[in-house]
This record gives C-alpha cells, sequence and structure tokens, in this order.
C-alpha cells in the first residue's frame, strides 16, 4: 500500500509533465489536424533553454530560488513560444492545403532539424544540473518505507494546475480561446465572420510551444538533466496521452497525460523498467484499435 | 481550397510583383531579428562539462552574429527569387520541342540507368569505396521499392518500415547462428518471418486511417526495436549479433583456399569477388522486387491497392475487400523489406539494434516520397540523390541529420509531390464521354 502511494504520487508528477506536452497535440490537430511531429523537440528545446537560462542566472550569482524559478520559466516560454511560432510559419504554413501527407513528413523534418539542431550547437552529452529544489515532506511512515513527497513534486503539480488554470481561461473566455474554437469548427466560415485565421493557427503554436518549455522545465527540475534526443520518445508518449484522452479534447489530453503518467509508473514498479515504453506504446495501439476517439473525445464522422 | 477565401490574396499579390526594396528589406530584418532571438541562447552560449563534473557555459557571439548574417543574407535571397520565380506553386510553360526532348530522355534513362548499374562492377572493379557505397544504394533502393508497394501503391502510411527490415536481418542472424542454415535457404524464411510481421500489424490497423496509422506503425516499430534491445538472452541486446555467416556461391563460399571459388574456377583469390557477387545479389534482388510490383499493378490485386489510395470509400463501395487489399500491401512491401534486411545482415557480417532507428524508416519513407510515391525510377533516382548526399556528409557526421532534415523540409514545400515522378494509377478512363440519355435517367452520365 505505501509502495502504490509513492508511485502513485510519482506517476502523478510524470503524468502532469506528459499532460503539459499532450495539450500542445492536440490542440493543433483539433484546430489544423495534423499531428505537429517535431512537438516532441520543442519540449526538448524548452528544456534546452531552461538550463541554460539557469546555468547563467547561477553564473550571475543569483541565489533566490523563487526568483530563478521565475525568470526561467519566463524565459524558456518566450524564446520557445518564438520557436513554435517559427517552426508553423517556415514548415506548415506553405503546406497547408497541400497533400495529406505533405505537411506530415515536413513535421518529421522538422523533428529531425531541433533534435539535430541541438545536437551540434549544445553537443550530444547528456546535461545534467544539480538540484534547484531540495527537500520534501514524508508523508508516511512505517518502519523503514517512507512515502515521500518532494517540494520538486509539489512544484512541478502547483505549476501545472495554475497553467492550466490560465490556459483554461485562455481559451474559454478570452478572443483568442474563441477564435480557436470557431477555427476547430469551420475554418472557412470562421474566415466569412472575419476572424483571422493565419493569426490564430499562429496563436496555437505558440500557446503549444509555450506549455512545452513548462513541461521541459519541469522534467528538467524533476531529472536534473536534459539531451537532444529526450524529445522523440516523451513526444510520442504524451501524443498517446492525447489519442487517450481523445484528441481534440483539452481536459482529455490532460486526462490521457496522467494516465499515462500512471501506468508508466506501476508498468515500472510492479513489472519491468526495459519494457515501459513497449507498455506505453502498445496502451497507444490497444487504444486506437479499440478506442479510436479516447476517453473524452467526439466521434470522427467522414464525409464522403 | 476553402479558408482561401480569405486569404490576403489581393494584398499579396502587388507586394510580389513590385520590386519593393523596402518590403525585402523589412521581410529580411523580421526573419534576421526571429533568427536573433531563436539562436541567442542556442547557438551564443554552449553548454559545457568543467572539470568538476559542473556544468559551465562558453559564449560564442561571433557565431551567433553569423547565423543571424546569413539568415539576413539568406532572406534576402530568398526573397529575390521569389520575386523573379513567382510563387512556389506556378507551373512554366516548358516548350513543346523540349517536352518531346524530356519525353525521350526520360523513356531512355531508366534502360540506361539498368545498363550502367550492371557494368559498375566492371568500370569500378579496383574502387572497393564506389562499390560498396553502390550496394549500400542498391539496398535502398529495394527497401524504398519495398516501401512503396505500401505506401506508393496502396496508399497506407507507413512509419515503421524498418521493423521489417529488423524482422528480415534477425531472422537471417538468428537462422543462420543457430541453426546453421545458409544465406539462401534462409532469404525466403526472412522474407515469409517478415511478411507475417507485416499480416500481424496489418490487422489490428485495418480500421486506422492517414495520421492515426502512420503513429501506429512508429509505435510498432519503436516496439520492435525495443523488444530486440531487451531480449538479450535471444538478440545479444545493445551488442547485436556478430559472427553472421558470408553469402555462398550457391553453397560454394567465396573464400581462398581449396574450396573456395575462386580455387575451382581457378582463377586467384581476391576478396573483390565477394563485394561484387553481393552486388549482384542486392541488384537481382532489388531488381526482383521491382519487377513483382511491376506486375502486382496490373492484377486485379494492384489495382485494387491503387483504387485504395485514391479513395478508400469508393474502393469498399464497389466491393474491393479492402480487409484483404491492405494485408496483401502490408504483408508483399514487409517481405522485401525481409529480404533487404537479409541481405543486410550477410552484407555487415554483424547487426544491432543501432542500425534499425525511427531514423532509417524516416529516410525510406523520404525516399518514397521524394521520389514521387508510385514511381519506380522516381524511387530508385531519389535513393541515389538521398544516399550518394549522406556520402558527401562523411566526417561531418552531426550535420549530417540535420541538413537531411532540412533537406525534408524544403522539398516538401518546393516539390510536395515528390522530385521525379508522380503516381498515376494504371488504369483510367481515356477519355470521359457522354453517354446517351437512354442509359441514364437523368441525362448526361
Amino acid at each position: 500500500m505505501d509502495y502504490f502511494a509513492q508511485q502513485l504520487i510519482n506517476g502523478l508528477v510524470l503524468g502532469s509533465i506528459y499532460g503539459l506536452i499532450a495539450i500542445g497535440y492536440t490542440m493543433v490537430y483539433g484546430i489544423v489536424g495534423m499531428i505537429n511531429f517535431a512537438h516532441g523537440d520543442i519540449f526538448m528545446i524548452g528544456g534546452f533553454i531552461a538550463l541554460i537560462t539557469f546555468l547563467i542566472l547561477i553564473s550571475m550569482g543569483l541565489t533566490a530560488v523563487p526568483v530563478i524559478l521565475l525568470v526561467v520559466l519566463l524565459v524558456s516560454m518566450a524564446i520557445t513560444a518564438v520557436y513554435g511560432w517559427a517552426v508553423e510559419r517556415i514548415a506548415y504554413r506553405p503546406l497547408r492545403h497541400s497533400f495529406r501527407l505533405a505537411p506530415m513528413l515536413s513535421a518529421i523534418g522538422m523533428s529531425f532539424v531541433l533534435s539535430n539542431f541541438s545536437q551540434v550547437t549544445q553537443g550530444a552529452q547528456v546535461k545534467p544540473i544539480p538540484p534547484l529544489i531540495t527537500g520534501g515532506h514524508s508523508l508516511y511512515e512505517k518502519g523503514d518505507f517512507v512515502v515521500r513527497l518532494s517540494n520538486v513534486q509539489i512544484v512541478v503539480v502547483i505549476t501545472t494546475v495554475v497553467l492550466l488554470a490560465i490556459f483554461t481561461w485562455l481559451v474559454s473566455r478570452t478572443r483568442l480561446g474563441r477564435d480557436m474554437r470557431a477555427c476547430e469548427q469551420d475554418q472557412t466560415m470562421a474566415a466569412l465572420l472575419g476572424v483571422d485565421v493565419d493569426r490564430t493557427i499562429s496563436m496555437t503554436f505558440v500557446i503549444g510551444a509555450a506549455l512545452a518549455a513548462v513541461a521541459g522545465i519541469m522534467y528538467l527540475l524533476y531529472y536534473g538533466l536534459v539531451d537532444f534526443y529526450m524529445g522523440f520518445v516523451a513526444g510520442i508518449k504524451a501524443f498517446t496521452a492525447a489519442v487517450l484522452g481523445g484528441i481534440g479534447s483539452l481536459p482529455g489530453a490532460m486526462l490521457g497525460g496522467l494516465a499515462i503518467g500512471l501506468i508508466e509508473t506501476f508498468w515500472s514498479a510492479y513489472f519491468s523498467v526495459e519494457y515501459k515504453d513497449v507498455a506505453a506504446f502498445s496502451i497507444l495501439i490497444v487504444v486506437l484499435i479499440f478506442m479510436p476517439t479516447g476517453l473524452l473525445g467526439r466521434p470522427e464522422v467522414e464525409k464522403v | 481550397m476553402g479558408p482561401d477565401v480569405a486569404a490576403p490574396a489581393p494584398n499579396q499579390q502587388p507586394a510580389m510583383r513590385g520590386p519593393g526594396i523596402a518590403f525585402i528589406l523589412k521581410k529580411s530584418f523580421i526573419s534576421a531579428f526571429v533568427a536573433l532571438i531563436l539562436f541567442s541562447l542556442m547557438i551564443g552560449i554552449r553548454t559545457l562539462p568543467s572539470e568538476s563534473g559542473q556544468l559551465t557555459y562558453i559564449t560564442r557571439f561571433p557565431q551567433l552574429a553569423a547565423m543571424v548574417a546569413i539568415v539576413f543574407g539568406g532572406s534576402i535571397i530568398v526573397e529575390l527569387l521569389r520575386q523573379w520565380w513567382g510563387p512556389v506553386d506556378t507551373l512554366r510553360i516548358v516548350p513543346p520541342q523540349v517536352q518531346t526532348g524530356l519525353g525521350i530522355a526520360r523513356r531512355l534513362l531508366a534502360p540506361m540507368l539498368l545498363i550502367f548499374t550492371f557494368l559498375v562492377p566492371v568500370i569500378f572493379y579496383d574502387q572497393r569505396y564506389i562499390l560498396d557505397l553502390a550496394i549500400l544504394v542498391l539496398t535502398y533502393v529495394m527497401l524504398g521499392w519495398g516501401l512503396n508497394v505500401v505506401v506508393g501503391l496502396a496508399g497506407l502510411l507507413d512509419l515503421g518500415y524498418v521493423a521489417f527490415y529488423a524482422v528480415g536481418a534477425y531472422s537471417y542472424a538468428l537462422l543462420a547462428t543457430t541453426f546453421g542454415l545458409g544465406f539462401w535457404e534462409c532469404l525466403p524464411l526472412a522474407g515469409l518471418l517478415a511478411a507475417c510481421w507485416g499480416v500481424m500489424l496489418g490487422f489490428p490497423v485495418l480500421r486506422l486511417r492517414g495520421d492515426y496509422l502512420a503513429i501506429v506503425t512508429l509505435a510498432f516499430g519503436e516496439i520492435i526495436r525495443l523488444v530486440i534491445i531487451n531480449w538479450q538472452s535471444l538478440t545479444g541486446g545493445p551488442n547485436g549479433i556478430s559472427g553472421i555467416p558470408r553469402p555462398t556461391f550457391f553453397g560454394i563460399p567465396l573464400t581462398p583456399g581449396e574450396n573456395g571459388l575462386a580455387a575451382k574456377l581457378g582463377i586467384d583469390f581476391s576478396p573483390t569477388h565477394r563485394i561484387v557477387f553481393l552486388f549482384y545479389v542486392i541488384l537481382a534482388l532489388a531488381l526482383l522486387t521491382n519487377w513483382v510490383t511491376i506486375r502486382l499493378r496490373r492484377l486485379p490485386i494492384g489495382r485494387a491497392w491503387e483504387a485504395l489510395r485514391e479513395d478508400e470509400v469508393a474502393c469498399r463501395a464497389l466491393g474491393i475487400n479492402t480487409t484483404t487489399t491492405k494485408l496483401t500491401a502490408f504483408a508483399t512491401g514487409a517481405m522485401f523489406g525481409g529480404f533487404a534486411g537479409a541481405f543486410f545482415a550477410t552484407r555487415q557480417g554483424f547487426i544491432s539494434p543501432e542500425s534499425f532507428t525511427f531514423q532509417e524508416s524516416a529516410l525510406v519513407l523520404a525516399i518514397v516520397v521524394l521520389g514521387g510515391m508510385g514511381s519506380q525510377l522516381g524511387v530508385a533516382l531519389s535513393a541515389l540523390a538521398m544516399i550518394g548526399g549522406f556520402e558527401l556528409f562523411r566526417g561531418f557526421d552531426q550535420y549530417r541529420m540535420l541538413v537531411f532534415g532540412i533537406a525534408m523540409v524544403l522539398l516538401m514545400i518546393w516539390r510536395p509531390r515528390g522530385l521525379i515522378g508522380h503516381r498515376a494509377p494504371s488504369v483510367f478512363l481515356e477519355q470521359s464521354r457522354a453517354i446517351s440519355s437512354d442509359l441514364v435517367k437523368e441525362g448526361h452520365g
């Protein structure tokens, strides 16, 4: 039971990170109808920018953890958002009305560009940082087994919840959110009613990238390292989360993220660590076959 | 087409035509500014591990400035080119003489290329490097043709093709090292096993289409690779399998000594013989793939594939069994992948999971798509261009995938339908006819 509780905490934290990435997939799929293959690598770039900002701040002699965290968050979100914007502008917008496979292949190409760009510029080694947030609380002790909730885990979960609140407000209450929902339903009609479709799609990518950047920072804080290859696997898992939750559904993405995080953690805890990625990928296949609309998705009706 | 309605086309048009220098400069400044933001930390700062193991960093501002300047200059050039050439998808009218000339050249190209390929070992007998490269190119031509059945003919986007390549390679390696079977016995077995895996993948994904299919095949490819890495007792894990037997000339080994082929033929032994032999083996396998594909295209099953590619719903409405059609496409494509894998294993003598990453799948897919999806000649030429292009980056290994990615994006923007060739159904109506109103109630049919 104690072991289970501990794994539950770990799984929820991991799931928060996946959920943040999954939102980017689900938003883009909802509006543009394509899988943004490069999104996992945007997450990786976010992690790298956070790492570099962190190193600069440390070398400037800054020690106040909340200040460092805030600056890292803002810088990484801002620059990664520009990455998201640039990727859409360069690789997807010219292909918006091209044939079905073109944006997909362009996205795969972009994914290679981003991951190899950071390999070339920052080197192939794993980049570790010393833990920024230390300490924790023991929730429950029995014998020598302690269920711990570390401060990093609290920070990750709280940041995720706050961002989700802001994001939900953005989508449901603002002009931009309304435009996004309008474009999701019918781009032509939205355009006729005065919605700037191009701008809305760009903003979708910007927001998705900013959330992925937060996920990158959380990953960096939680695991204490980044490397240029981490975007690929994390990207597929987050996509699995988006599909599991029902692609196009924002609460679904978060729910799917948590589910994938929990499944992966429990699988590693009770079965085998080596096959945890196999488990995640198998879930993707099983979900797509038996539940293509996911947990909260709408059934897709094909019109001829 | 739809959302074009609102695109600010009327505003863009005059700006495109007018040689506004201010416009170009403004656009380039914006690009350079964006590049400055993008590269500020990623290029301007380099993280390095210090003596104590802690990460430190050094600044690289000259490189950052150079990159921003390149983006600025590059975007001026791109804008100028765009004004001169027009929008990306402009059709240029080619004079009819040139068109007929191109037509003749195109018809001659395939036989000429084939003859040249046959002569490669004769011409480049002494250049081991070129022979090795030619074998590599032919392996990818074969993989491209195999994947072409799935992607180009049946229109099923497969991002996990490398899984079948891996199955073929490991089948041969395991059968040969465990049971001592020879290459020629294992080759059909490897193809058969890969085809079974193709059907196994095909069954669950029958209902999926488009992007979902792509992701599931990608996941499948990764699962196979992860299982190979982790199932150490069978596959040797990350260390791979070494000591895979070399191919024999139908039982006669290509070794020095009494029993070798050279001794039997009464000529001096040379290690090049094996390379030349491998070259002709892969050439024969590739041509077999090509021949089977071309024949299948003329059979009902091939036509069903093409119908499936063009419109799945219409295809089903016409009474084509989409289940068997999809499964045969997967199985056929996988079988050729398995053949190529077995050849890869015997050529290398050593295989490890590193050879079967997603990048390989993407590379083969890029070959098929750039070749024009469905065009056999196009696939061969784009394999040559891709692998040849990769070789240019020998020594700059870390830049290779970067350039590959950039090339993929640019080619998709420039020629989304592929560089060479295009996909056209093998059968189509020669002309559209108005049917007599006696036959059709509504009038025109």
